[in-house]
C-alpha cells in the first residue's frame, strides 16, 4: 500500500534506519555515562560503545579508527577542518582552492578564512559540474595550502575525480580536504585509495541520527594536523573538545557498518528506480538533467522543466511528495541556486529545478506515483505559463524586452 | 511555508486562464514581470467599447503558487468592472484577500502591474494617451 507523503528529498537528510536506533536506545537509559569518566563502569562503558563505533565509521571509509575525530556534524568538520588547517599550516602558506559550487558549510568557512588574510581561489566547474583538472593544477601556487573540493554534490550529485585532484594536490605538496557528506554511505569512498587527507561527513545522510559527524584527520603519509577550533577538556586528542554525543555516535557507526555491508544492493535498487523516475520524466518536453549524467551519485536526479517555475511546480504536491527545488522564490533575493548557475543554467531553468534524493527506503509504487503527479502538473502549468505558449508560438523568448525587477 | 486556503484554491482552481485575440482592439495586454525573477504574468482584459466595462479578463503566469493565485483573483475582480474602477484595484487589497505573507508580496505588486499594462496596451489602441505611473517601490 502506497504510504503518502512521500519522501524524496533525502539529500536534504534520510530517515533514521530502525536498525540504528535499536543500537542507540540503551545510550539514552541504562548506558548514559561520560565517555571521558575513566573511573567507573558507566564510563567505561561509553568509552568502550564510542571505540567501537570509531572502528566502524573508519572501516566504511578504510581509515584508521584514531583518524576519526567525532563532531556535531558536516558543518563543524568543514568548519575545523579548513580553519584548523589554515591555523595549523600558516608557516607554510595561506592559499585554499575551492569551486564555487562547494555547499555554503565550505564556501562560507572560506569566506571567514579570507577575512583573516587567507588567499582562496574559487574554482568555476563546467557545464557538467565537475571542474577543470588543468585549470586545478595551474591555481596551486607556493603559498597553496590545500584544495578543498568535495566529493559529491549536494544539489545535482555530481562525483568529483578525487583520485585525480589527489595525484595533482600529491604532486605539489598540497593537503586534500573534501566534503564528503553526499558521497560517504552511498558510493565507495576509501581515504587511501582517493589519497585524502581531511574528510568531513555525517550521519543524518547515511540512515544515521542528526547531530553527529566526524572529521577524517590523515595521521600518516603525511601526518596532519589541524588547530582545535573550540576550547575546552581536549577530548578527541585535542582537536575537539566537548562531551561526546554517545548515543549519536553510536548511531553514527552503526549507520556505517549498515552501509558498508548493504551499499552494493541498496545502489542496485536505487539505481533502477532513479533512472525509471528520470527516463520518465524526460519524456516531457523541454525536460533537461542538471550535472553530469556520468558521474553522479546513485540516488540524486535534478531536472529542469522549462517554462514552468520550481516554486509553482511543487505547490502542486508538496502535500503528498517531499523535494527541494532550485529556485528561491521564498527569500528575499529571489536568487535561484548558485550551483545550477555556476553550471551555466540561466536563472529561468534555475528556477524550473527540481532536485530528487531517493534512498534504500524508496519503493517503486512511491516512483510511479511520483512520475504521474510530477508530470501531470508540469502538463498543467504549461497550459497556464505564458512563457510556454510564447515557446508554442515560436517566439524567441530572450528576444523580450523583460521588465526588470 | 504554509499557503493560505485562498492561495490553495486559485492554484488548484485557477480562474479565467487562457488568452484573448491580442490583435483585437478591445483587447489590452499586460505582461509584466521577467523569467530570470521567477515570475512572469501575462494578463488580458477584454473592453466594451461603448460602455468602457471590462467584459471579459484571462491571465497566464509563470511562477509560484502566490503569483498564479494573485493574477487569479484579479482577472475575477476586473470583469464588470469599468477601466477606471479597474485602475483603483491596490495590490494591498489582493494581499489583504489572500492572506499573502512578506516575502510573497511582490506577487501582488506583479499583479496590479499587471493590470494598469494591460488598460495602458488598451488606451493606446484606442488613440488614449497612456498613463504614467509611479514605479512600484517593491521591485
Amino acid at each position: 500500500m502506497l504510504k503518502l507523503p512521500i519522501y524524496l528529498d533525502n539529500n536534504a537528510t534520510t530517515p533514521m534506519d530502525p536498525r540504528v536506533l535499536e543500537a542507540m536506545t540503551p545510550f539514552f537509559l541504562n548506558h548514559f555515562g561520560n565517555a571521558a569518566s575513566r573511573n567507573h563502569p558507566f564510563g567505561w562503558e561509553a568509552e568502550e560503545a564510542v571505540d567501537y563505533a570509531r572502528e566502524q565509521v573508519a572501516k566504511l571509509i578504510g581509515a584508521d579508527p584514531k583518524e576519526i575525530i567525532f563532531t556535531s556534524g558536516a558543518t563543524e568538520a568543514d568548519n575545523l577542518g579548513l580553519k584548523g588547517v589554515f591555523e595549523m599550516y600558516a608557516s607554510k602558506g595561506n592559499h585554499i582552492i575551492t569551486a564555487t559550487t562547494e555547499h555554503k558549510a565550505v564556501l562560507d568557512t572560506c569566506k571567514h578564512i579570507e577575512k583573516q588574510g587567507g588567499e582562496v581561489t574559487y574554482l568555476t566547474v563546467n557545464p557538467d559540474g565537475l571542474i577543470d583538472l588543468a585549470v586545478l593544477e595551474a591555481s596551486i601556487k607556493p603559498t597553496t595550502i590545500a584544495i578543498a573540493i568535495m566529493y559529491a554534490n549536494n544539489e545535482i550529485g555530481t562525483v568529483m575525480p578525487m583520485k585525480e585532484i589527489s595525484a595533482i594536490a600529491r604532486k605539489h605538496g598540497v593537503l586534500v580536504f573534501t566534503d564528503g557528506t553526499q558521497a560517504v554511505g552511498k558510493i565507495p569512498v576509501d581515504v587511501n585509495k582517493d589519497g585524502i587527507d581531511l574528510m568531513a561527513f555525517t550521519a543524518h545522510k547515511m540512515y544515521g541520527p542528526k547531530g553527529v559527524g566526524a572529521l577524517y584527520v590523515r595521521r600518516k603519509n603525511p601526518r596532519v594536523k589541524v588547530t582545535a577550533q573550540m576550547d575546552g577538556g581536549g577530548h578527541e586528542r585535542g582537536m575537539r573538545s566537548g562531551t561526546l554525543n554517545v548515543p549519536g555516535i553510536v548511531g553514527f557507526g552503526k549507520a556505517c557498518e549498515l552501509c558498508m555491508l548493504e551499499m552494493e544492493a541498496d545502489t542496485q535498487k536505487i539505481v533502477k528506480l532513479r533512472d525509471k523516475l528520470e527516463t520518465e520524466l524526460m519524456k516531457l518536453e523541454e525536460a533537461y538533467v542538471n550535472g553530469s549524467r556520468e558521474h553522479r551519485l546513485p540516488h540524486v536526479a535534478n531536472i529542469s522543466f522549462k517554462h514552468v517555475e520550481g516554486e509553482g511546480l511543487l505547490m502542486g504536491f508538496n502535500k503528498n511528495i517531499a523535494l527541494s527545488s532550485g529556485s528561491a522564490c521564498t527569500s528575499a533575493s529571489l536568487e535561484p541556486s548558485y550551483v545550477l548557475k555556476a553550471l551555466g543554467l540561466g536563472d529561468d531553468l534555475a528556477h524550473s529545478s527540481l532536485r530528487f534524493g531517493l534512498s534504500r527506503f524508496t519503493t517503486e509504487e512511491e516512483i510511479d506515483y511520483t512520475i504521474k503527479s510530477i508530470s501531470d502538473t508540469v502538463l498543467k502549468l504549461r497550459e497556464m505559463s505564458p512563457l510556454w505558449e510564447m515557446y508554442k508560438e515560436g517566439i524567441d523568448l530572450n528576444s523580450i524586452q523583460w521588465a526588470a525587477h | 511555508m504554509a499557503y493560505s486556503e485562498k492561495v490553495i484554491d486559485h492554484y488548484q482552481n485557477p480562474k479565467n486562464v487562457g488568452t484573448l485575440d491580442k490583435a483585437s482592439k478591445e483587447v489590452g495586454t499586460g505582461l509584466v514581470g521577467a523569467p530570470e525573477c521567477g515570475d512572469v504574468m501575462r494578463l488580458q482584459i477584454q473592453v466594451d467599447s461603448t460602455t468602457g466595462v471590462i467584459t471579459d479578463a484571462k491571465f497566464k503566469t509563470f511562477g509560484c503558487g502566490s503569483a498564479i493565485a494573485s493574477s487569479s483573483l484579479a482577472t475575477e475582480w476586473l470583469k464588470g468592472k469599468s477601466v477606471d474602477e479597474a485602475l483603483k484595484i491596490d495590490n494591498m487589497t489582493i494581499v489583504e484577500e489572500l492572506n499573502l505573507p512578506p516575502v510573497k508580496i511582490h506577487c501582488s505588486v506583479l499583479a496590479e502591474d499587471a493590470i494598469k499594462a494591460a488598460i495602458n496596451d488598451y488606451r493606446e489602441k484606442n488613440g488614449m494617451e497612456k498613463i504614467k505611473f509611479e514605479e512600484s517601490v517593491v521591485h
